[in-house]
């Protein structure tokens, strides 16, 4: 690493300045759980990094016009922590909660989670169900976008050059409305999504799903919204025909491919049985608000 | 003298506080990354990209003339070992296959396989070198699997092994590097006479040792030889050997000191570096230290074998057993080498055979050269047995438990390797079994319990240990092992009980290479064995010279001095009447009474205990993901004599974490061109501690009375049952047979898979 710099800017413009300055890659830092790792290991050669962690509002949670405000470089222990957000979408905060450990936790944030733009990434697909955007700055000032717009392939996120995730809103969850988040790893901590799969879903009094979002992770390239599988959610109880249709609809939205953490048909055929248990998990949180 | 009643022990059977332990818990401990030295340089090695290919050419020019690099070594520094040098002592490792294991000699033999090495001022600048080194290869089909590299056609490794162990000798070079045998009475007219008999093939995968600390040392060659080695290692003497013969120097010209260990399991008893970083730092003159990386370790460090398993068993209807056959195909990695033997011996060494016969086979293939783990080959053979014998319960309708108790070896069983068995607690940890708690409880829906039983002969061999008393009364004791299981623990306790003293007043020393005479490395359990032996024999003498001081205090004869709880005492009133003298007063007199007090011993301990287990373990399955959990772990072992009972339980307890990871998860992952795809620790699955449940442990106390305190090795036995004792558990809880490691979920999915549609078109 020959030359790398390294500046921690306390202005959101200061730091579009920094990332967008010079000719070589620049890379935003918030917790750096993902961004020191591939440092070390040589598979990341940024020439400037840019920590955003001191921009006022990058750390930390509020209450806004009936969303939820998460700057981008909160850690998962605040995420967590914070009550109303936790129970508002519980299965948000369980995705973010399974990233790394205790020692993990105090660092890794959303932003980061999304931007590394690994298909496996735990608070992804929750986010996603629950039509999160983000607030992206850059050189031509600041846009909005959802966060399913952001990751576009391994590695690779839409953002351009010198833009960087200041913000995220959540809206706050309606009357009947909740979210779960299960992912499937051979051990019980410490590892990465073979499937993961969030499931956002909307009931009317009788239990009957309004609207729904079923969102896949770790079976393509992205995240999945899985289209069909919201559809055979909307209109009905969460009873066996439809939790096959569900469980069908999940497998077939798969495009996994087989590599050292799982093959294509095990991972098919765990993203059908996470649909349906997070389903499960979703109706009954849906079902007691 | 023996000290084989228990009740008459005041230290030994106690848990006091390891004296290494603050250290480790402190942070303080130094490991062999921690040494540095002024002027030191950063060694890093390059390495082969292909599984097997010639070395056409390396051209080292571009690296030599980078500024900051002060030397670069390649094979052709090192010199070749005659074959009468090729071992050394009693060390079982063949150098001159250690030596093109540090350093390729033209050929590569593994993707990781050294090529060259580079120091440098810093280690970006020795990396940086790595990458001007010019190495042009000729790649040479390759061949990962044991079965594969057996074929009459495969690709060759080396073109100068021709199979040892088969009569006449073979003419043309083969894979197959050796081949064993054991026979006992005529396993053909066994099976004749058997009414069941199970015939079955089980795989397993390479696993690696997985300590937590890299390979790591610091090497100083002065202008005149001599030279100084830190690492970490399971043996001080092993690497000032080994490394003496790798690079051409005399042993007496270098001195070994031993870090603390931050994990070996056997993967620490051969060197990697030490004789890499001994040619960097004669060629520049300067201090050179190396430390390997977490990728390094897993491409170029001992794995065990992967292996093939096949088992044959006859029984009668009543559950005795007629005949017992085993084939064991074990891979060696890129030498020879494999322990496959032991996995002969140890997968049948625990039932009582009327006619047995086991074959193993020494298989070479591209992939690391395989170092010990833990009971080495044991496992994997046991795997193969212990699961046959629970399919052979079920075929038979016996428990599985009843049918161990029927064909268990019990003293004066002969083996079906050679030996009679004498003193064996066995049936002892089958009886434990039966009556532990853990085999009332009943399961739920898709849980199991399996049982399986393991076997390890433990070691004894050369070790050496000094006692000295301090001018305050306080004792060192030099021991010549490096500490990896609480060794220091045991050897001080050993001491005390000895001498009468407490426990805090003996501070426990693992020496280096010069402070203490040769021992041979921490490993086959051995060390409280034998190293307890020698301590206690050492003490012994502290003892006579300690009674002698007091004869001459007093002016008596030594014969009329009796040593007790700590103090010299008259023995009798005929040998007068004085005040008792305890170590303090005899200490701060020593130079009136004939000077230092110290002993040292030299053995070669004979006679350690072999040790037993059984295990039970639940288990629950989740039949949609294939998930298995492990939901209560019970393990049974006959210890001998539990030192320190927490340091035993300790052992069983991480013999059994390993065993599940072997069992569930843990497999290499290598691409079709013989590339590792999961170097780490990430994708290469060690069990978390969320994923075990508290493991029970049983120490079965059936004294090896051998060893003055009773003592038996118990390190290694307690990996031996898991693999099968989870898989007879799968089985149980799902009525589906795992024969092939890892018993991983899409493994045990799929076997769901194919049983499933059997079963729904059977109903
Ligand atoms: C031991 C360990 C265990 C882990 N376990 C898990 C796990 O279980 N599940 C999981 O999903 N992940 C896991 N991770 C990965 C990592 O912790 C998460 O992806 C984490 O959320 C990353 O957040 P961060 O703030 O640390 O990101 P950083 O490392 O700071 O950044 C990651 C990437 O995002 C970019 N970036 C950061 N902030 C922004 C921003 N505001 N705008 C644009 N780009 C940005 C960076 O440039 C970098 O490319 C683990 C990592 C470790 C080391």
């Amino acid at each position: 690493m020959p030359n790398l710099s390294f500046t921690a800017p306390t202005t959101v413009d200061e730091a579009v300045r920094m990332l967008a300055g010079g000719a070589g890659l620049a890379k935003p830092l918030s917790g750096g759980t993902d961004l020191l790792v591939q440092l070390r290991s040589g598979r990341m050669r940024p020439e400037a990094i840019v920590d955003i962690k001191r921009i006022p509002g990058l750390i930390g949670i509020r209450e806004e016009a009936g969303e939820f405000v998460i700057g981008a470089a909160t850690p998962g222990v605040m995420l967590s922590a914070h009550k109303a957000f936790e129970h508002a979408w519980p299965g948000i905060v369980e995705g973010a909660d399974l990233i790394g450990s205790q020692q993990i936790q105090g660092r890794a944030s959303l932003a980061g989670n999304l931007c590394n733009a690994s298909p496996a990434a735990d608070s992804v697909p929750a986010m996603i169900a629950a039509r999160a955007t983000c607030v992206i700055a850059g050189p031509n000032g600041r846009r909005t976008a959802p966060v399913e717009a952001i990751v576009i392939g391994p590695g690779r996120t839409s953002l351009e050059k010198g833009e960087f995730i200041v913000e995220f809103h959540v809206p706050k969850p309606k009357p009947h409305q909740s979210d779960a988040y299960l992912r499937f790893i051979p051990r019980t901590e410490m590892d990465i999504a073979v499937v993961g799969c969030g499931v956002n879903v909307t009931l009317d009094g009788n239990g009957v799903c309004t609207d729904a979002r079923v969102v896949l992770g770790a079976v393509a390239p992205t995240q999945v919204i899985v289209e069909d599988a919201a559809k055979a959610l909307i209109g009905h109880r969460l009873d066996e025909i439809t939790n096959a249709a569900l469980d069908a609809a999940a497998q077939r939205a798969c495009k996994p491919i087989t590599d050292k953490r799982g093959t294509i048909e095990y991972r098919t055929k765990v993203a059908g049985v996470l649909a349906r248990r997070a389903a499960k998990l979703a109706f009954e949180r849906a079902g007691a608000r | 003298m023996s000290y084989l009643d228990k009740d008459a022990l005041k230290v030994v059977g106690t848990r006091p506080i390891r004296p290494d332990g603050v250290d480790k818990v402190t942070g303080r401990a130094n490991f062999g990354a921690d040494m540095t030295m002024p002027g030191m340089l950063w060694g890093k090695i390059k390495r082969s990209p292909h599984a097997h290919a010639r070395i056409v050419s390396i051209n080292t020019d571009k690296a030599l003339t980078l500024p900051g690099v002060k030397a670069v070594t390649t094979r052709a520094d090192f010199p070749d070992i005659p074959p009468e040098k090729r071992v050394l002592g009693a060390a079982p490792a063949n150098l001159w296959d250690l030596s093109r294991n540090c350093m390729a000699k033209g050929k590569v033999l593994y993707e990781g396989h050294a090529v060259a090495a580079v120091a440098a001022v810093s280690p970006a600048i020795a990396e940086q070198a790595l990458d001007l080194i010019e190495v042009e290869y000729e790649v040479l089909p390759h061949i990962m699997d044991v079965e594969a590299a057996m074929a009459p056609d495969a690709p060759i490794l080396h073109d100068d092994i021709f199979t040892a162990g088969i009569e006449p000798r073979p003419t043309k070079p083969s894979n197959i590097a050796k081949v064993v045998r054991f026979a006992k009475g005529d396993v053909e007219a066994g099976f004749r006479e058997a009414d069941v008999i199970i015939e079955r093939r089980y795989t397993t995968k390479p696993v690696h040792q997985a300590y937590i600390e890299p390979h790591a040392c610091l090497v100083s060659v002065a202008p005149d030889g001599q030279t100084t080695i830190w690492s970490s290692s399971q043996g001080q003497f092993m690497v000032r050997g080994y490394t003496s013969r790798i690079v051409g120097a005399d042993i007496a010209n270098i001195r070994a000191i031993p870090a603390e260990i931050g994990g070996g399991f056997g993967g620490k008893t051969i060197v990697y570096l030490e004789p890499l970083a001994y040619m960097l730092s004669k060629k520049s003159g300067r201090p050179v230290k190396m430390v390997m990386n977490r990728e390094e370790v897993f491409r170029a460090t001992g794995p065990t074998s992967g292996a093939v398993v096949e088992v044959k068993i006859g029984a009668k209807k009543d559950g005795r057993i007629t005949a017992a056959q085993t084939v064991l195909k074990y891979q060696s990695g890129a030498f020879p080498g494999s322990p496959v033997q032991q996995g002969c011996i140890c997968g049948l060494a625990v039932y009582d055979l009327p006619n047995a016969l086991t074959i193993g086979y020494d298989v070479l293939c591209n992939r690391p050269k395989v170092a010990a783990y833990r009971a080495p080959g044991a496992p994997i053979g046991s795997f193969g047995v212990e699961s046959a014998m629970d399919e052979l319960a079920h075929e038979l309708g016996i428990d599985p438990l009843k049918l161990r108790e029927i064909n268990g070896a019990k003293n004066g069983t002969k083996a079906a390797h050679g030996p009679t068995w004498v003193n064996i607690g066995y049936q002892q940890t089958l009886e434990a079994t039966k009556a532990h708690a853990h085999l009332k409880t009943s399961l739920g829906p898709n849980q199991g319990r399996g049982i399986a039983s393991g076997y390890w002969h433990n070691a004894g061999g050369e070790s050496s240990a000094a006692c000295h008393v301090n001018e305050d009364g306080t004792v060192t004791v030099t021991e010549g092992h490096p500490d990896i299981g609480g060794s220091r623990a045991s050897m001080a306790m050993m001491v005390a009980e000895v001498l009468g003293v407490p426990f805090e007043t003996v501070r426990p020393v693992v020496g280096d290479t010069t402070a203490i005479g040769f021992s041979a490395s921490t490993g086959g359990s051995r060390v409280t064995f034998a190293g307890g032996m020698a301590v206690t024999q050492a003490a012994q003498k502290v003892v006579e010279e300690l009674k002698k001081r007091a004869a001459i205090t007093w002016d008596i004869s030594p014969d009329a001095v009796e040593w007790k709880d700590g103090k010299a005492y008259p023995a009798g009133a005929n040998a007068g009447s004085f005040e008792p003298l305890d170590l303090t007063a005899i200490a701060g007199k020593s130079a009136r009474t004939g000077g230092p007090i110290s002993a040292e011993v030299q053995i070669n301990a004979q006679g350690q205990g072999p040790g037993f287990a059984t295990h039970i373990c639940d288990v629950e399955v989740d039949k949609e993901t294939g998930q298995v959990k492990i939901l209560r772990y019970t393990a049974i072992q006959d210890v001998g004599r539990a030192i320190h009972p927490s340091y035993v339980e300790g052992q069983m307890q991480g013999g059994v974490a390993q065993g599940v990871g072997w069992a569930l998860n843990e497999e290499y992952i290598y691409d079709k061109d013989g590339k590792l795809e999961n170097p780490g620790f990430l994708d290469y699955r060690v069990p978390v501690a969320s994923d075990m449940p508290m493991i029970e442990t049983v120490m079965v106390e059936v004294p090896n009375p051998r060893h003055p305190f009773g003592a038996r090795g118990v390190g290694e036995v307690p990996i031996v049952p898991p693999m099968a004792a989870v898989a007879n558990a799968i089985a149980d809880a799902i009525g589906v047979r795992l024969r092939d490691l890892p018993m991983s979920p899409p493994r045990v999915l799929a076997a769901l898979d194919q049983v499933e549609p059997m079963r729904q078109a059977a109903e």
